[in-house]
């Protein structure tokens, strides 16, 4: 049988590989080798069929959730669906604004539910799901600009936070945003969830009207996104500090408000250069230094 | 359905994409309505020969055969990483487990040169000119002929005088002839007074139109040294033709071992032990590099008291490339008569031991200067550390020597680099990849940019602007053990 699935190891010989499609996962488990070589092995044929599933119920997937509506069949994508639900009846958002998060969580569910690993990660561009046991922890490093990336920071994750989901949203990332934050990173207690609550702030970092952002119908980029003719940010000029500060107000607002209900631990909101944190991001380091472009150095 | 969007059917995703747009993936795209796979650094992987070139990053990745031993390891090479870091997809959350396990750092950069040059070996016994003539490319003086060592030439081309000290178009020709030979690629030369000679890294030598074939077996001496045994018995002289230093097989160590009779051979030259010649003929691009078209001009009157009508002679250069053979007539004068089968073997010999002659290019660059500013703040530490084996230089992911004294001063076998690992700047210098390797800890002791250090992963799990090339098998892998751990 052709396995369309790409499952290796990295090059460190110590996390696997998995690539389908437009789903790509870094995974580490730690523990005693042969419980990693049992969690892999699980990940990997949980692995195999997942975009298969998700692609059957693709249209589906791809239009606004209701209450009403009914569930879909697929493991990964109910937790798309759960996760997109708290917001349906008040904005537009469609289950796959979870997606990378859901696969993340499923896979690791898979792997824990599986193998005694005293923690994992699975990394799925960037959202991420996290299995701790007691007395385990994350060091996480954080980056202003996912096109560019320099380590900003870190925080630990504790086995004894309730945080083990992590994503990032963005108009920079390989997903449209309709608003113009450079990143919004969230931490929450599942990655489905953390993936559509950082959907859902970065859409609302926004200055309505601003000439200096260019946004442009998703179809028109893309003609099967699901956010239909929805406008996507494609370009955003220099806002001024005060913009910036308006901006960052807007969707520290809506972070604010997700994490009184609980649906994120906290957020780190990025915009030109300037932080928001809304919530306690925990044990966190900042790097204070400047980001130095290297070019080329005189020997 | 915008008509001009084409469906992709890589997945079942089955994206949609317009022109000038990728898929979901981001990892296929619509080029001029035609699905294209975008291109990916260069990261050597050593598991991978180098005759599989170079391959786009996750192309080729094996399927996991379900064991945790490793399959492959990556360095980043610093070829490339000079201009600007390539775009990530969004992973602005890096596990940093990664970079807190960091334990070796590769400070990658891209060096530009002023100080460098390459040493040119050439395995050929033909003369290329006298020593310290001038070296000329495009017709600017590019370097010179230097010593001449063991069945090759040498040349040194380049270094600051060159590139900086002369004229513009001096500078320029240095620049051009340096980076084409450094990329391997071919290079004409002319000597003054002396051959024109194509050098190319990796291939036989062109000396005055005609290619090289072999380095010859070793001088005149040690070629009787080797063959003697073989031709005892079978001829009664034999004279290995060489610039350097021809042999004689009746007056050499060797033939009186083996009891070969005294045959009142008489060789041009001067004598420096017996059955050794110097200076037998001028240098040339003939018989074992001299400039004689007939073996015979070497030799002198044959010793009526000694010699014997019918002796048999045999004379051969170094490589086994000219050859005679000759037998006395009644007035002791050689004549030329067909090579005994019995003696082609050993002709046929000494060619077989003769190695194909190559031209081989090291370059050699000077770290001395800011390029140690972009991976320590206290420059002088860098250079410390290297010298301490705390830090291991690699060029373009290939071992260095490392000139003792100091600064950074190294060589490196370009053939054992990457295609076009060089590239130029038009002051003129060359730009060469430079990797220092070390310990983290080591990296910080020394003042070392910590908070850049970024995890391979960031690196190698990215898609655009890398290339991932097979490491040579033969080149050792620049993260093994060369970095030591400090003793405390």
């Amino acid at each position: 049988m052709k396995q369309r699935a790409q499952i290796r190891m990295l090059a460190d010989g110590r996390r696997l590989h998995l690539h389908d499609g437009p789903i790509d996962l870094i995974v580490e488990a730690f523990g005693p080798v042969r419980e990693i070589e049992v969690a892999y092995r699980a990940a990997s044929s949980r692995f195999a069929t997942v975009l298969d599933e998700l692609c059957g119920e693709l249209s589906f997937l791809r239009k606004p959730c209701s209450a009403e509506a009914e569930w879909p069949q697929g493991a990964v994508a109910r937790r798309m669906v759960a996760a997109v639900m708290p917001y349906a009846s008040e904005y537009f958002i469609t289950p796959m604004a979870a997606v990378a998060g859901a696969v993340a969580e499923e896979i690791l569910a898979t792997m824990v539910s599986s193998a005694n690993v005293s923690r994992a990660y699975v990394n799925d561009g960037g959202d991420i799901a996290l299995h701790l046991t007691a007395g385990e922890r994350f060091v996480v490093g954080m980056i202003e600009r996912p096109d560019r990336p320099s380590l900003l920071g870190t925080t630990t994750v504790h086995s004894t936070d309730p945080v083990r989901g992590i994503a990032t949203s963005g108009w920079r990332g390989r997903s449209f945003s309709l608003g113009i934050a450079d990143a919004v990173t969230v931490l929450a207690e599942r990655a489905s969830v953390a993936d559509a609550a950082a959907t859902m702030i970065a859409n609302a970092v926004y200055l309505p009207g601003h000439r200096a952002i260019v946004r442009i119908p998703a179809c028109a980029l893309t003609p099967d996104s699901d956010l239909g003719k929805r406008a996507v940010t494609q370009a955003v000029g220099e806002l001024t500090t005060e913009e910036v500060n308006q901006a960052l107000v807007s969707g520290a607002r809506t972070a604010e408000r997700l994490l009184r209900v609980g649906l994120i631990r906290s957020a780190a909101l990025n915009l030109q250069g300037e932080t928001r944190l809304v919530g306690v991001l925990g044990e966190s380091r900042m790097i204070a230094a400047p980001v130095r472009e290297r070019g080329l150095v005189h020997a | 359905m915008a008509d001009d969007a084409i469906r992709c059917d890589a997945c079942p995703v089955l994206c949609y994409i317009k022109p000038g747009r990728t898929g979901s993936c981001d990892r296929y795209g619509n080029h001029e309505g035609k699905l294209v796979r975008l291109d990916p650094h260069i990261v050597l992987d050593r598991a991978v020969e180098r005759g599989d070139s170079v391959v786009p990053f996750l192309e080729r990745g094996r399927d996991w055969d379900g064991t945790l031993v490793s399959h492959g390891e990556t360095f980043v090479t610093a070829i490339g990483a000079g201009t600007t870091y390539p775009d990530y997809k969004p992973a602005p959350f890096i596990i940093s487990s990664q970079v807190e396990g960091v334990d070796v750092v590769t400070v990658v950069t891209e060096g530009i040169f002023s100080y460098c040059g390459v040493k040119v070996k050439i395995d050929t016994d033909r003369h290329l000119g006298p020593e310290c003539s001038t070296v000329r490319s495009q017709g600017e003086a590019v370097g010179h002929v230097t010593t001449s060592e063991y069945g090759s030439q040498m040349l040194s081309l380049g270094g600051v005088r060159h590139l900086t000290g002369g004229s513009r178009q001096e500078g320029t020709a240095t620049c051009d002839a340096l980076l084409n030979l450094c990329n391997g690629k071919a290079v004409e030369f002319e000597i003054d007074g002396g051959a024109k000679v194509a050098v190319q890294a990796g291939k036989a030598p062109i000396v005055d139109g005609a290619q090289e074939e072999r380095m010859r077996v070793g001088c005149g001496s040690a070629t009787i040294g080797m063959f003697a045994k073989q031709w005892f018995g079978k001829v009664d002289d034999v004279v290995v033709v060489d610039d350097h230093i021809t042999g004689v097989l009746s007056e050499h160590q060797a033939g009186k071992l083996l009891g070969v009779p005294e045959t009142g051979i008489k060789l041009k030259g001067r004598r420096s032990t017996p059955g050794r010649y110097f200076q037998v003929a001028e240098p040339g691009t003939t018989w074992g590099g001299t400039n004689i078209e007939d073996p015979l001009t070497i030799l002198g009157k044959f010793n009526a008291k000694k010699a014997w009508s019918g002796l048999r002679l045999l004379m051969v250069s170094t490589t086994g490339e000219h050859y005679g053979y000759f037998e006395l007539d009644e007035g002791l004068k050689p004549q030329e008569k067909e090579l005994p089968v019995e003696l082609r073997e050993s002709v046929a010999r000494i060619k077989e031991n003769c190695e194909p002659a190559l031209c081989t290019v090291l370059f050699m660059g000077g770290a001395g200067g800011s390029l140690r500013a972009g991976v320590t703040e206290n420059p002088v530490k860098l250079t410390h550390s290297v010298r301490d084996a705390l830090t291991r230089v690699t060029c373009g992911g290939a071992p260095v020597y490392v000139w003792p004294g100091g600064g950074i001063t190294f060589m490196a076998d370009v053939a054992r680099m990457p295609q076009n690992a060089f590239g130029y700047v038009p002051t003129p210098a060359l730009v060469a990849p430079i990797e220092f390797t070390l310990k983290l800890a080591d990296y910080d002791a020394l003042g070392g940019y910590m908070d850049h250090v970024r995890p391979l992963t960031t690196i190698v799990a990215q898609k655009e602007g890398r290339q991932r090339v097979a490491a040579r098998a033969d080149n050792p892998w620049p993260l093994e053990s060369g970095a030591k751990t400090k003793k405390k």
